[in-house]
């Protein structure tokens, strides 16, 4: 086609939504490739939303973005197999307005952005796929669709094409992503009347609860398990790094069926209805997995960047904070009518590196690793941490003075004493 | 040559959930899709304006939202496409909706005077079969059901040749323009529609009608007023539930994971022998 726009945006995930949001915004001729039938269709997530990214790009989406509940509270389990020991942060500080997290559901959330950008002068394409990026040398002038007369032109190209990019891959500006450096997380929706969620978590209306779990449900494999409300349904799943899952040969849905049998976590789904079953690719190899972000005429955000936080369980509102760097990136350089060279889109990477956004890649760098050298944290630690909490509540005419003599007993049985102080050592390096 | 394609939005039948509670269609979160049966019909007119020129005009009643429905059509190919949509249609039945649509058609006629009208079959979520039908005889236009493909169109002579699928066999009929054609699934396959048709969907300025601009003037004749149907009581049949039941074999392997499935059955069910043997006999 002869028509020819400032920048094509692939994709339509939060990345993709705010970097094309934010140029559309700005006055820029914008297209937005999406490859499911609408935005969100394709999209998968917990999902936990951060209200400040969001807020930073539309600051009034709380007028009418679907969201579910906002939190109040926040548990944090370690399991056993039968039993969990864990920490409840509950304050009414979390119901005053504006509210900080939302659970939502991204296949209405995608939606209401999508529609935001539209309103914004974007023009998106749904149910369309990008097959390759034209190149004139090292430069990407366009994409090259998979319909008729499919081949459009822009000045940059934005890929947010997700934790696989594909894309990127085949133009060679990262290479193919390795096991060890992407979780597979799997996850299911449960209806329940909103009463019941209401009186069974001990919420109001419009409150809401999450749990992150760790621990035994894992089975060895270093990942964490979460259980969310919504506002008539509970989202509950795992996930684990993928090359985990490749040596333990467990199969994502057979750890999912495992944990939902867990005695605390079955009275909690009980009498739901599934409404979906949904699988994912999360890119959890931190810092030092990441591709290079820019280029001559191009630039990628979102988890195609491998933007992930797992230890905060951060990644939509990287995903749209680095669409919106990347969108300011090229509104000034078409105020300053400089051309999108990689050298100018070298901006994009500044703003980044100014910003929380890499300053916390950066910081747990080294946490991958730590883990993933280290069952410890997913075996060891939990059981003993449960078997500690159950000699201490368990009343039995022992005196509370032995009991602590053979709960310390137990842990050096099961773990050094060199080994205890390593690991807490690794873990106080790692979140320094 | 004006060809009108009449299609509607339908909630996406085999992902429509029935509430647990009030045994009611939960609609909301439901994708909406064109009628899959209106497909057909919308290939079939795209393929007569390919080979002999014209303009396609799509129609759909319907809430503002079935806009989506048009803009699709328009993707694959349609020039224009017209929303009729108005508060007071709500509650229509078949009697009522052919009514205003009806209206509607001829309203498009007497701007570009239209050849032949095309409906789907049925709908997937009414199931009637009646609205097209219920047009043709409004507007006393010939109608060919169940029509199976177009042999030939003879504008000069304003005639049309078809094979119709009738019961024991086929029918070929030639009637005169203008007509009203419902296609027989599986006819045709829907293109794939090209990058630039879909920046048109994205951009068409959609033309929206109300009950006036669609020519009604008779309200009795639509919405609640206009529908003598009255659905009485709405339910779900009750699926049968088999709880489902998760074995431990040790081993992996395709052989002893036979060997545990079938020691369970035999367990389960010990007529099965015989059972077995019965069945042979």
């Amino acid at each position: 086609m002869d028509e020819k726009f400032d920048a094509i945006v692939i994709g339509a995930g939060p990345s993709g939504n705010a970097a094309a949001y934010t140029m559309a915004k700005a006055g820029l001729k914008v297209l937005q490739i999406e490859r499911g039938e609408y935005p969100g269709s394709k999209n998968v997530q917990g999902a936990i939303l951060y209200s400040k990214a969001l807020e930073e790009i539309i600051p009034d989406f709380r007028e009418d973005a679907p969201l579910e509940r906002h939190l109040i509270e926040q548990q944090m389990w370690v399991l056993d197999d039968e039993s969990y020991i864990g920490t409840t942060y509950r304050s009414a500080e979390f119901n005053q307005e504006p509210y900080n997290r939302y659970t939502i559901i991204r296949a209405q959330f995608d939606k209401w952005f999508s529609k935001r950008v539209q309103e914004a002068g974007a023009l998106l394409v749904c149910e369309t796929t990008v097959t390759n990026l034209l190149m004139d040398g090292n430069r990407v002038i366009g994409v090259q669709t998979d319909r008729e007369n499919g081949a459009i032109y822009a000045d940059v190209v934005v890929l947010a094409d997700g934790v696989n990019s594909l894309l990127a891959k085949k133009a060679g500006f990262h290479a193919e992503l390795e096991p060890k450096d992407v979780a597979l997380a799997v996850k299911e929706i449960h209806f329940l009347p909103e009463e019941t969620i209401q009186s069974r978590f001990n919420i109001g209306e419009g409150e809401g609860v999450v749990i992150e779990m760790a621990g035994k449900i894992t089975q060895g494999m270093m990942g964490t398990g979460f259980l969310y409300t919504n506002k008539d349904s509970l989202t509950i799943g795992v996930g684990c790094m993928l090359s985990d899952f490749k040596q333990q040969k467990i199969t994502p849905y057979e750890l999912l069926e495992k944990m939902k049998a867990h005695p605390a976590i079955k009275p909690l789904l009980a009498g739901g209805e599934m409404k979906e079953y949904t699988a994912h690719l999360i890119p959890e190899g931190g810092y030092k997995a990441m591709p290079k972000l820019f280029g001559e005429g191009w630039m990628i955000v979102g988890d195609a960047g491998m933007f992930v936080n797992a230890v905060h369980r951060e990644g939509s509102n990287l995903a749209m904070t680095t669409g919106r760097y990347a969108a300011e990136a090229v509104i000034d350089l078409k105020e300053k009518k400089l051309p999108m060279t990689a050298a100018n889109l070298a901006r994009y990477q500044g703003r980044l590196e100014d910003s929380f956004v890499m300053k916390d890649m950066k910081k747990y760098k080294n946490m991958p690793e730590i883990f993933h050298k280290n069952n410890h944290f997913f075996t060891t630690y939990p059981e003993l941490l449960n078997r500690a909490a159950h000699t201490m509540l368990t009343v039995d005419g022992v005196d509370k003075k032995s009991k602590e003599r053979e709960i310390r007993k137990s842990f050096k049985q099961r773990r050094s004493l060199f080994g205890l102080m390593g690991d807490a050592f690794k873990m106080w390096r790692a979140f320094e | 040559m004006h060809i009108v394609v009449c299609i509607k939005q339908v909630p996406d039948s085999a992902q429509i959930r029935v509430h647990p509670v009030t045994n009611t269609i939960m609609r909301q979160g439901v994708p909406a899709i064109v009628n899959p049966y209106d497909l057909f019909s919308l290939e079939e007119a795209l393929r007569l304006k390919d080979e002999y020129g014209g303009r396609v005009t799509v129609l759909s009643m319907g809430p503002p939202q079935a806009e989506a429905a048009l803009r699709k059509a328009i993707s694959f190919g349609a020039d224009d496409a017209i929303l009729v949509t108005d508060r007071a249609f709500a509650g229509s039945d078949t009697l009522a909706t052919s009514f205003a649509l009806a209206s509607a058609i001829q309203k498009i006629h007497e701007d570009m005077p239209v050849d032949i009208v095309f409906a789907g079959k049925q709908t997937i979520d009414g199931d009637t079969a009646q609205v097209g039908p219920g047009i043709a005889k409004r507007m006393d236009l010939q109608l060919l059901t169940y029509v199976s493909s177009i042999t030939d169109l003879d504008l000069e002579n304003r005639e049309i040749t078809l094979h119709r699928r009738a019961e024991g066999g086929v029918q070929v009929l030639k009637t005169s323009l203008p007509c009203l054609i419902t296609m027989l699934e599986g006819t045709n396959e829907m293109r794939f529609a090209t990058l630039p048709n879909m920046f048109r969907a994205a951009r068409y300025p959609l033309k929206q009608w109300d009950k006036d601009a669609a020519g009604i003037t008779d309200v009795s004749k639509i919405g609640l007023k206009g529908s003598p149907t009255i659905v009485s009581k709405v339910f779900a049949p009750q699926p049968k539930t088999i709880p489902a039941e998760i074995i431990d074999c040790e081993s992996k392997q395709p052989k002893d994971l036979a060997v545990t499935l079938l020691a369970k059955m035999f367990t389960k069910f010990p007529n099965l022998h015989e059972d077995i043997a019965k069945a042979n006999a």
